[in-house]
C-alpha cells in the first residue's frame, strides 16, 4: 500500500509546525523521516493517523484521496502507528490493550479475549517477541511495551506502519532487534515510516530518507549518504561530528558516593545501593536506557529527593541531608534534566536567571538590597563568554531557543566556584550547534580540574565525552567500565547483561 | 532523613491493620470487659416475621458477653498478625475481629436492654440505599474520568421530582419514571460544562449542588407548602415479599422484603459491576478514565462515552433520590438528602472506585448510622455525639486493613481535548 501526503500544513498559533509537506511512501519500503527535535515529525504523523487535523492538504492511499479525521479512519485504511509516547493503558493487560477499540464479545456481551491471546501468540512466535498476553502493561519493561504496540498494529492488518522515534527508549540491542523486525515486515510488503533523529539507524534500515527542518522538507537522501551530509541537511549548515579531547589528567577524589538508596513516599526503591567515585579532571558518564533511575540519582546528589540513605562526600565532606542551596554552595554545578522546568524561570530575564542562586550574595547584593547595575554588567559579560544569542541581558528567557536557554543554565552554574559538575542529559533536544558548544564546555571543565558526572542516554554522547562509564540498570550501577568498551558490550550492560569476560 | 524500611507498602498496610486490631481488641477487653460493672443481661432479638426457623432471641450476661467477644477479637488479631508474618491477606481476620469488637461493644452498651438485631441490620440496609445509588453514580462518572461532586444535587432532584409527580398523579410508578430523568437533567449540566467546555469539575459539581438546593428550596416554599395536598402528599411504595427468599432466617426479611427501588438497586449494582469488568462498554469506560489519549488513538470516542456515562450516572442517582420520597416517607422535605451524596462519594473512595467495594463501604456507613440511632433510643452510657463518631473511627481503621492500593482512575477530573498535549 502506498501513501501520499500533499501540501500538508499545520500551525499551532503562530508556529507553523508543518509547512506544505509533500511526502510519498511506496509499497514495501522503509521510509525514514529525519529531523531534529521540534522539526514537526510527530505533528505530521499525527495528522496521517487522524489525531490532528491539518489546516490544509490532502492524503492519498493507493492514489485515492481519503479523509482521515479520526484514528479509526486511519486504522480502517490500514495505517497503524507506534507512538512516541506509548498509547497503552498501564493498568490493563496486554490482551485487553490489544482488543481495546476492536473488542469481540460472546452471546452474553461478555468480552472474549481468547482470539486476541492466540493472535498475540501467533505474532509473538512469528517475530520472536516474548510477550505474555495476560501481563499487566505497567509491569513490563518499555521495550516489551513497544512490542505490544507493534503487535497491535499488526493484528489490525496495518499495511502502513508509522514508528515515531521508536528507538528513543530502547537499548542498542533492542534497537537492533527492532530494525530486524522492520526489515521482516518490509519483506511481507508492509510499508514503514520510520521517524528518528539518529543517523546510524537511518543508514542501517532505511530505503529512502526524507529530511525535515522547521516544518519543511529540505531534502531527500539515500542511506548511502554520509553521516556528515545527513546531519548538515538536518541542521542546515556543515557540521563536524568528531570531538577532540586530550587524555584525562586524573586528580584526587572530589565526589564520593557510597551506598546511596532512594525510595519514593510509599517505600518503593527507586535507586538501590549506588557507590561511585568521581575524580578531579575526569568525566564519568552514567549511561543507561531512559528511566532506569538516572533522574533520581542526579536529583539525590543535590538533595532534591526526600527519602535518601547513604552518603555523598564532596571533597571529603558529607552533604547528604543538606538543603539544596547548601549542596550547590558546597561546590556543585547542576545542569538539570529539564531546563524549562528545573533550570530556568521563563518569565525572568537572562540577568535574573543568571543570579538565581547568588542573588543575595556580594557583589549581586549589598545588605538587603540587590545591585541591579552589577547584575546587568555581569550578565553582559556572561552573554559574550557563553555566546548566548539574545537581544540583551533583559530579554526574557522564555523567548530564547532551546540551545540558548541551556547556555544560560551553563553560564550560571559554571560561573560559581565549583569543584563538581553534575550534568543531566545536557544536550537533550538541542540543535547540533548547541550540542557542540555544550560538549566543549564540559571538556573544558574537566581540563580545568573539575570532576564531571554526566548523565546521558545517548551512546554517541557517552563515547564522545566519557573517560569512564558507569552503567545504570533498574536503579543500580551494574558496572563501571573504561570508555574503551565496545558499543555492543555497553549495549548489553544497558540491557542488564554482564558480559562474562570483559576485555 | 527517613530510614528505609524493608516492607512493601502492602505489607506495611497489613502490619498497621493487624496491630490496630490487636490494640482495639485490648481496648475492648479492658473497656467493655474489665471495667464493666454492669452484669445485667443483654438480649438480642432476631425474629422479625415469619422465617422458616424462628431464632427468637438470645440472652446473655453482659459482662461475660463482652469478655467473650473481646477475647475472640484478640484471637482474630493474633491470627491476623500471623497472617501478616506469613505475608498473606488479613481481610477475613480484620472483618471477624471488627465484628467481635462490635458485639463486645453492644454487650456493654446495651446491658440490661434489648437489641433488635434483625431490625438493626434491616435499618442499616435502608440507610445505605441512597448511599449505594449515589456511589454507583460516582462509579459511572469517575471510572470514565469525570469527577462527580454533584451526586447530592442529583439525589435531591430525584427526590423532589419523584415526590411531586407521585403526588400530582397519585401514582408511585410515575414518580419512579420521572426521578431518573430529573437526575439525568442535572447530569446533562455536568456533562455539557465538564466535557464540552472543560470547566473545573469540582467547582462545577459544587455549583450544581447549590443550584439544586436553591431551586428545590424555592419550589418547596412557594409550591409544596401552600399547596401541600396536591403537590406534596404522594403515595409511597409498599414492600414486595419475594416468595421463598424472604423466608430465609435472618437474611430473608432484611433483603427480600423490600420495595421495588431496593430490588432495582440490587440489579443496578450487579449490572454495573459485571459490565465494568466484563464487557466492551466496561473496558472502554475504564480506558477513557485511565488514559483517554490512548483510547482515542484506537478509535474510541472519548468524550461521547464520557457524556453517555455521566448521563447514565444521573439516571441512577435520580432513581436513588426517589427512595427518599416515594420509597420512604412520601412527602418531599427541604434538603432532605442531608449530605448523603457526599457520604456516597466517601463510600466510592473507600470502596476503591469498585462498585462492590463501594457497596460494602455504603453498608458499613449505613450500619454505623443505624446503630447510633438505635443505641440513642435504647439509651447508652455514652453521649450520642460520641456514638456518632465511634462507628466512623472503626470504619477508618477497618479501611486501613481492608483497602489495598487506593488509586483514583488516572485521568479522573481531567478534561480531554485532542491535540491539547503532544
Ligand atoms: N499540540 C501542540 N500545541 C502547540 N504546539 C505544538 C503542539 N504539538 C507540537 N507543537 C510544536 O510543534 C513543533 C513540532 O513538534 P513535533 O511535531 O512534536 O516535533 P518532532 O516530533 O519533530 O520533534 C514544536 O515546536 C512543538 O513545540
Ligand atoms: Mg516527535
Amino acid at each position: 500500500m502506498s501513501v501520499e501526503l500533499r501540501g500538508i500544513t499545520k500551525s499551532f498559533g503562530a508556529l507553523v509546525a508543518n509547512d506544505g509537506i509533500d511526502l510519498r511512501v511506496e509499497t514495501g519500503e522503509i521510509h525514514a523521516i529525519l529531523g531534529e527535535n521540534g522539526a514537526g515529525k510527530s505533528t505530521l504523523m499525527n495528522i496521517l493517523y487522524g489525531l490532528l487535523s491539518p489546516d490544509s492538504g490532502q492524503i492519498l492511499v493507493d492514489e485515492k484521496p481519503i479523509i482521515i479525521s479520526e484514528p479509526s479512519d486511519a486504522l480502517a485504511a490500514g495505517i497503524g502507528m507506534v507512538h512516541q509516547h506509548f498509547m497503552l493503558i498501564p493498568v490493563f493487560t496486554v490482551a485487553e490493550n490489544i482488543v481495546l477499540g476492536h473488542e469481540k464479545v460472546n452471546g452474553f456481551g461478555v468480552l472474549d479475549l481468547e482470539k486476541a491471546r492466540s493472535e498475540i501468540a501467533r505474532i509473538s512466535k512469528e517475530f520472536n517477541f516474548d510477550v505474555d498476553p495476560d501481563a499487566v502493561v505497567e509491569t513490563l519493561p518499555v521495550g516489551i511495551q513497544q512490542r505490544v504496540e507493534v503487535i497491535r498494529a499488526l493484528i489490525y492488518n496495518a499495511k502502513v506502519l508509522i514508528l515515531d522515534e521508536p528507538t528513543a527508549v530502547l537499548t542498542p540491542q533492542e534497537t537492533d532487534e527492532l530494525l530486524q523486525v522492520m526489515k521482516n515486515l518490509k519483506k511481507q510488503g508492509t510499508s514503514i515510516i520510520f521517524i528518528t533523529h539518529k543517523l546510524r539507524e537511518v543508514q542501517e534500515a532505511a530505503d529512502r530518507i526524507t529530511i525535515i527542518r522547521r516544518g519543511k522538507i529540505v531534502g531527500t537522501a539515500l542511506p548511502t549518504a554520509s553521516q556528515e551530509d545527513l546531519a548538515s541537511q538536518m541542521v542546515g549548515r556543515p557540521v563536524d561530528l568528531t570531538m577532540n579531547k586530550s587524555p584525562a589528567k586524573i586528580g584526587k577524589t572530589l565526589l564520593e558516593i557510597s551506598n546511596l538508596t532512594v525510595t519514593d513516599s510509599t517505600g518503593r526503591e527507586l535507586i538501590h545501593d549506588i557507590s561511585l567515585d568521581v575524580h578531579a579532571g575526569e568525566i564519568v558518564a552514567v549511561a543507561g536506557v531512559q528511566g532506569n533511575g538516572q533522574t533520581e540519582f542526579a536529583r539525590a546528589i543535590l538533595n532534591l529527593e526526600e527519602h535518601v540513605s547513604g552518603s555523598i562526600l564532596v571533597d571529603g565532606k558529607d552533604i547528604l541531608g543538606e538543603t539544596v542551596r547548601g549542596s550547590l554552595h558546597s561546590g556543585i554545578a547542576f545542569i538539570p534534566e529539564s531546563r524549562e522546568l528545573d533550570g530556568l524561570i521563563g518569565s525572568f530575564s537572562i540577568a535574573e536567571n543568571l543570579i538565581l542562586d547568588t542573588f543575595d550574595l556580594a557583589p549581586n547584593a549589598k545588605g538587603l538590597l540587590m545591585s541591579p547595575n552589577t547584575v546587568t554588567n555581569e550578565a553582559v559579560k556572561r552573554i559574550t563568554e557563553f555566546d548566548i544569542r539574545s537581544q540583551g541581558a533583559n530579554e526574557l528567557v522564555s523567548s530564547l531557543s532551546g540551545g540558548n536557554k541551556q547556555k544560560v543554565v551553563l553560564a550560571r552554574e559554571l560561573s560559581r566556584p565549583v569543584k563538581i559538575v553534575v550534568a543531566s542529559q545536557p544536550t537533550r533536544g538541542l540543535d547540533v550547534g548547541s550540542i557542540e558548544f555544550v560538549h566543549e564546555k564540559i571538556v573544558q571543565e574537566r581540563d580545568a580540574g573539575r570532576a564531571v558526572l554526566l548523565f546521558s542516554t545517548e551512546l554517541d554522547e557517552v563515547f564522545a565525552l566519557a573517560d569512564r562509564i558507569a552503567v545504570m540498570y533498574r536503579g543500580t550501577i551494574i558496572d563501571i567500565v573504561p570508555a574503551t568498551i565496545s558499543r555492543s558490550d555497553l549495549g548489553l550492560l544497558m540491557a542488564g547483561v554482564k558480559p562474562k569476560v570483559s576485555s | 532523613m527517613n530510614k528505609v524500611s524493608k516492607l512493601t507498602p502492602i505489607q506495611k498496610r497489613r502490619q498497621r491493620g493487624a496491630f490496630s486490631l490487636l490494640f482495639l481488641s485490648f481496648a475492648s477487653l479492658i473497656g467493655f470487659g474489665i471495667l464493666q460493672k454492669n452484669t445485667a443481661p443483654v438480649t438480642y432479638k432476631f425474629v422479625l416475621e415469619k422465617e422458616w426457623i424462628a431464632i427468637n432471641e438470645w440472652t446473655l450476661d453482659s459482662r461475660t458477653g463482652s469478655y467473650g467477644f473481646s477475647c475472640a477479637a484478640l484471637i482474630f488479631a493474633i491470627w491476623a498478625i500471623f497472617q501478616f508474618r506469613r505475608n498473606k491477606k488479613i481481610q477475613l481476620q480484620s472483618a471477624l475481629g471488627g465484628f467481635a469488637i462490635l458485639m463486645a461493644f453492644l454487650c456493654w452498651a446495651a446491658s440490661g436492654k434489648m437489641i433488635p438485631f434483625t431490625g438493626l441490620l434491616q435499618g442499616a440496609l435502608l440507610l445505605s440505599v441512597p448511599l449505594i445509588f449515589g456511589a454507583m453514580a460516582g462509579v459511572l462518572c469517575e471510572r470514565s474520568g469525570v469527577i462527580n461532586i454533584a451526586i447530592e444535587g442529583q439525589l435531591l432532584a430525584g427526590a423532589f421530582a419523584a415526590g411531586v409527580v407521585a403526588s400530582l398523579t397519585q401514582n408511585t410508578t410515575w414518580g419512579l419514571i420521572v426521578a431518573p430523568l430529573a437526575g439525568a437533567l442535572i447530569s446533562l449540566i455536568l456533562a455539557v460544562f465538564a466535557i464540552k467546555f472543560s470547566i473545573d469539575q469540582v467547582i462545577l459539581g459544587f455549583v450544581i449542588n447549590v443550584l439544586v438546593i436553591g431551586m428545590t428550596n424555592f419550589l418547596y416554599k412557594k409550591l409544596l407548602i401552600p399547596y401541600q395536598n396536591t403537590w406534596n402528599s404522594g403515595p409511597i411504595l409498599s414492600p414486595i415479599e419475594i416468595p421463598i427468599l424472604s423466608k430465609i432466617p435472618l437474611l430473608g426479611p432484611i433483603f427480600f422484603n423490600q420495595t421495588i427501588i431496593v430490588y432495582l438497586m440490587y440489579l443496578i449494582v450487579a449490572v454495573i459491576h459485571l459490565s465494568l469488568f466484563k464487557t466492551r462498554w466496561g473496558l472502554r469506560t475504564r480506558a477513557v478514565g485511565e488514559h483517554p489519549t490512548a483510547a482515542d488513538s484506537v478509535g474510541i470516542k472519548v468524550n461521547n462515552l464520557r457524556f453517555r456515562n455521566v448521563i447514565f450516572a444521573g439516571l441512577v442517582a435520580g432513581l436513588g433520590g426517589a427512595y427518599f420520597t416515594v420509597g420512604a416517607v412520601g412527602a418531599f422535605g427541604k434538603e432532605m438528602t442531608a449530605g448523603k451524596g457526599f457520604i456516597a462519594l466517601a463510600a466510592l473512595i473507600f470502596g476503591r472506585w469498585s462498585p462492590l467495594g463501594a457497596v460494602m463501604a455504603a453498608l458499613l456507613f449505613g450500619f454505623a448510622d443505624n446503630l447510633q440511632g438505635i443505641l440513642s433510643i435504647t439509651g447508652t452510657p455514652i453521649p450520642s455525639e460520641f456514638m456518632l463518631m465511634a462507628p466512623y473511627i472503626a470504619t477508618i481503621i477497618a479501611v486501613t486493613g481492608f483497602v489495598g492500593r487506593v488509586r483514583a482512575p488516572a485521568a479522573d477530573g481531567i478534561p480531554y481535548n485532542r491535540g491539547g498535549s503532544h
